[in-house]
């Protein structure tokens, strides 16, 4: 027979990639479902993509200008857009993808499918959203005078990792938040205090480059997976004048891919008891 | 050549912890960092009363290819959880399931849909996420639209549609499936009459396709019609299996005491108490105490009565009345109207006995009220007595019934043709 299935308390490993690889279409179709749902009915629709993270960016480069905040480089817009527009990807992904298992949870309690599924097709969703957005990084460029040199190519380097970190850390509080619905209100938390400790307003520099700050501070600092993340971008997109700081970057994606690691393990733990939980 | 089983159930056991102070169904952080501390300071004083409850008890089954297997039992008993297991939805505690085959479960109407999507887009999602490919949704499309009768609405997004269209949909999907293995649970009862009679007729020829098909279902006629095989299940463990109407008629008796209903207790009571009704018991044909009557059936109900004093009772009349889910009064048994009025009851008879040949109404809960007159005055009169269950039943002879909605009772009838 070409299909035997054997259940067991504790299934094997083995077969779960296969699994994951034949349910391929329930994957492109949940993401499929969730990119067209999300601007249903509203006017604008899609141009929301860009909207949002365009409001965002004003936002800052006011509040940097207002307060005189150090903004190297060519121009502040495009060293905030730089880094409003991944982190935007990071937060958006790794909080939708921490409440995925719980608003597909009607799915969950009445189908089978590889669980994995739903985190991941939730942050290729936001990943969509980001590549449109995308647009306002090329216009914003066009407008400055800054043709991105060589260093562009590795945008996609720092775009994996924080693809990777933003599925890692979502995949973890995704299973717990099955189990522990508190999770629900610690994201929007951990996402605000993200807005701070991320270089978002101002230019990694500043930190680096302190005399009050010390040496302690700078590595805390550069734990946050998206601290690599955004200095890479404004590195491959504004060339040299924005030093990239590959010691603090090791450790940044470091920390982003031990997320994933680490998610992709308690997910795996924990899977098969979603729907008895959910 | 021997028969290979296309599924195999190995002493599936699943249980789970019920914790008896808790409201919420899922824990909060709190709860566990608190008995956490508790553990730690060693003061092990438990926060809930922890019980571990068999959903499933060692069950273990086999279903060959092209079997018609009906699962049965009482709300509770764990079909679902059997089913779920099956599907691979919730992980079994113990034991193994072996199944050879493409597996499609269907234990939900519309699972999935997004009501935001058109009529196609929800085709398409739901298609997918029982299992379909791509190419195979668009190969049935057309056959799906025809079926869910939705042609004209098809881009239109499903939450406008009525929960009529809607059903339709979604039964129209899953019933194009085209699994090795079907499994279905309690789905054919939404809808409205002639869509269920061509959820029926689509079910038999699936199953006429030779396919193995898993069915879970509180109507019997459906299960005797669909199902050549049956499971009866009760409290998490497997009670009998084999041939349908075998199991169905064990089902039907099982449980028979605890549906004797006891009216001594009752205080809310009128009449003189020149007679007390003590309890009713439901009977079939064969004078075997049963939980519930099942149309079509020969049907006894046994009303047992006690004396104020211990003397022969004149012109004795009993009545007992039926009243549907609503409030509406559906039947009247007098034993006025058939001449059958105890003109002398004797010492030693203390039980009436009402046999109603092929039991008229369909599925459904009756409530009883039982009256009782000696020498024209009024002696007991019980109302709400209790509840009449009635499961649906083969009263044509023919596996077919009335679809629900249509008819609340049924009645022999005869068609010819002349000229």
């Amino acid at each position: 027979m070409k299909h035997r299935i054997v259940i067991e308390p504790h299934s094997g490993v083995g077969n779960y990639w296969k699994d994951l690889w034949s349910y391929r279409g329930l994957f492109f179709f949940l993401a499929w479902r969730d990119v067209l749902v999300r601007y249903k009915q509203t006017v604008i629709g899609i141009a929301w993509s860009v909207v949002r993270p365009l409001l965002t960016i004003f936002a800052f480069s006011f509040i940097g200008w207002f307060f005189n905040i150090g903004a190297p480089g060519p121009s502040r817009l495009l060293l905030v857009a730089a880094a409003t527009l991944p982190w935007q990807f990071f937060s958006s992904a790794f909080s939708d993808a921490s409440n995925s298992l719980i608003t597909n949870s009607n799915l969950i309690s009445k189908v089978y499918f590889p669980r994995l599924i739903v985190p991941v097709s939730t942050v290729i969703v936001c990943l969509i959203d980001f590549l449109i957005s995308f647009v306002i990084l090329i216009i914003l460029m066009l407008v400055c005078h800054q043709m991105p040199d060589k260093h562009i190519l590795f945008l996609p380097l720092f775009m994996g990792i924080a693809l990777l970190s933003a599925l890692g850390a979502g995949m973890y509080v995704a299973a717990l938040n099955v189990k522990y619905r508190d999770f629900k209100y610690i994201i929007p938390f951990i996402i605000q205090i993200g807005y701070y400790v991320s270089p978002l307003m101002f230019s990694s520099e500043t930190i680096y480059q302190s005399t009050r700050l010390p040496e302690y501070v700078k590595v805390i600092y550069s734990l946050n997976p998206m601290v690599g993340v955004i200095d890479g971008f404004r590195w491959s997109l504004m060339g040299n004048s924005m030093p990239m700081h590959w010691d603090s970057f090791f450790i940044s994606s470091g920390i982003g891919l031990l997320f994933f690691v680490i998610g992709i393990i308690y997910f795996r733990r924990t899977e098969n008891n979603f729907a008895d939980v959910i | 050549m021997r028969v290979e089983p296309v599924i195999n159930v190995e002493h599936l056991s699943k249980s789970y912890v019920l914790r008896h102070k808790d409201q919420a169904g899922y824990s909060t952080l709190r709860e566990t960092l608190s008995s956490g501390a508790r553990n730690l300071f060693g003061k092990g004083a438990p926060a809930a009363t922890r019980e571990t409850f068999w959903a499933l008890d060692d069950v273990s089954f086999q279903v060959n290819a092209g079997d018609r297997l009906g699962i049965i039992g009482r709300n509770g008993a764990g079909k679902s959880t059997l089913l779920k297991a099956l599907s691979r939805i919730i992980a079994p505690t113990k034991g193994r399931i072996t199944l050879e085959g493409r597996v499609a479960s269907l234990l939900e109407v519309g699972t999935g849909f997004h009501p935001e999507l058109s009529g196609r887009e929800n085709v398409y999602l739901n298609g997918a996420i029982l299992g379909m490919s791509r190419e195979e949704i668009k190969s049935k499309f057309d056959e799906i639209v025809a079926f869910a009768e939705v042609e004209k609405f098809l881009d239109t997004p499903v939450k406008r549609y009525s929960s009529g269209m809607y059903v339709r949909l979604a039964f129209a999907v899953a019933a194009h499936l085209d699994p090795e293995i079907l499994i279905v649970d309690e789905v054919l009862a939404v809808g409205d009459a002639a869509f269920q009679k061509k959820c029926m007729s689509r079910m038999r020829d699936v199953a006429g396709e030779g396919r193995t098909i898993l069915f879970v279902s509180h109507n019997m006629a459906a299960i005797q019609n669909l199902c050549d095989k049956c499971i009866y299940m009760k409290n998490g463990q497997l009670i009998t299996q084999g041939e349908t109407e075998k199991v169905i008629s064990s089902y039907l008796r099982s449980g028979a005491e605890a549906h004797q209903i006891s009216l001594e207790d009752r205080k809310d009571r009128s009449g003189n108490g020149a007679i007390r009704f003590s309890s009713v018991l439901l009977k079939d044909g064969q004078g075997r105490a049963i939980p519930a009557f099942q149309s079509g059936m020969d049907a006894t109900v046994v009303i047992r009565f006690t004396r104020k004093e211990n003397k022969d009772l004149k012109n004795l009349q009993v009545a007992l009345a039926l009243d549907d889910e609503n409030g509406q009064r559906v039947a009247h048994l007098n034993n006025e109207l058939t001449n059958e009025i105890f003109e002398s009851v004797g010492k030693d008879s203390d039980m009436i006995q009402i046999s109603i040949p092929r039991f008229p109404f369909k599925q459904g809960m009756y409530t009883i009220t039982l009256y009782a007159s000696v020498n024209g005055e009024t002696a007991d009169w019980v109302q709400e007595a209790g509840v009449l269950e009635v499961e649906d039943g083969d009263f044509f002879q023919t596996g077919r019934t009335i679809q629900e909605g249509q008819s609340p009772f049924l009645f022999p009838f005869h068609f010819k043709l002349e000229k």
